[in-house]
């Protein structure tokens, strides 16, 4: 990563202005043309240094307020097939796989599921065990109950 | 306020690929078939009553520096201290209390392994509690938002 990369992704880190030329804005105020900071964007895009550019909502405000990590016992054989299955529910906003540490953690794919109420976070749990169940030895959930940080990404 | 299914429709849209070009919220109100100026009102009203928690650049942790998820299984008298102490790290950037008996959970981003390593050693040491690193070994969906 180069210098202006850096500075350009503090800068978005930082977040955007909400009007009519976003991208103009953060170019002054880097001092660099916008023509330079569309296309490094563009270029750190596709090379994946930025997952992604846009909003992210208040879940809680909208209504999501049951947050649920769920945690499942995958077969070691099944878990990258289990994983696109899970990762293309549009429910689901991150899945991973992750090591086990046994024996007091035996969970090795961890899927976080949103929803309005625990009864419909707990549903969605219910489909994603109905559509993996063959690969799956036990699973649980984990519920938060209060979020004591929550800052983005310092670099 | 209340938000309307307009207005979801517009969060969604802006939660994924939003347009790198000069005139981002032109292409997007083409597609939703709306007023590009009502429209940035609207976004800017959604942003100003608390809907809408940042809009910008979503880095790729991976390629940062280090970062791993952990767990601490923590006594429940002792939930504040140790959350003090976590959130003390400016590394730590999210720590949510979960109900499990690994009831801290936190994310922990560095420049590097060696100082991420470090840091989980110090709060294992200064915790005594048991630790669980779980560092992402494999992501299987990359773009964190979900349909609202």
């Amino acid at each position: 990563m180069n210098t202006i990369e850096k500075k350009i992704i503090e800068k978005m880190q930082a977040g955007m202005p909400i009007s009519e030329k976003p991208y103009e804005e953060i170019a002054e105020a880097l001092n660099i043309s916008q023509t330079q900071l569309l296309r490094t964007l563009d270029g750190m895009k596709k090379s994946g240094l930025i997952r992604r550019i846009g909003l992210v909502p208040n879940h809680y405000a909208i209504g999501y307020t049951v947050n649920l990590m769920t945690v499942w016992d995958i077969k070691d054989s099944d878990i990258d097939q289990v994983g696109v299955s899970v990762g293309a529910l549009d429910f689901v906003s991150h899945c991973y796989q992750r090591p086990r540490h046994l024996p007091d953690w035996p969970y090795n794919f961890f899927a976080m599921v949103h929803g309005k109420s625990e009864a419909e976070a707990n549903d969605k749990m219910q489909q994603i065990n109905l559509l993996i169940k063959d690969s799956c030895r036990q699973f649980t959930s984990l519920k938060s109950t209060k979020i004591l940080k929550k800052t983005g990404l310092r670099i | 306020m209340d938000i309307s299914a307009q207005d979801i429709e517009l969060l969604n849209r802006v939660q994924k690929n939003f347009p790198i070009v000069s005139d981002p919220f032109a292409e997007i109100a083409s597609e939703l078939g709306r007023d590009k100026s009502e429209m940035i009102n609207r976004l800017a009203l959604l942003e100003q009553a608390g809907f809408i928690a940042r809009f910008g650049g979503v880095n790729n942790h991976k390629k940062m520096g280090a970062s791993t998820l952990a767990a601490l299984n923590v006594p429940t008298e002792k939930i504040d201290e140790i959350s003090t102490l976590v959130n003390s790290f400016r590394e730590v950037n999210h720590n949510y209390l979960r109900e499990n008996a690994f009831n801290l959970w936190f994310v922990v981003t560095a420049a590097t392994e060696g100082k991420l390593q470090e840091i989980l050693s110090e709060i294992q040491r200064r915790s005594e509690c048991e630790l669980l690193d779980l560092p992402m070994v494999k992501s299987y969906h990359i773009d964190l938002a979900f349909q609202i």
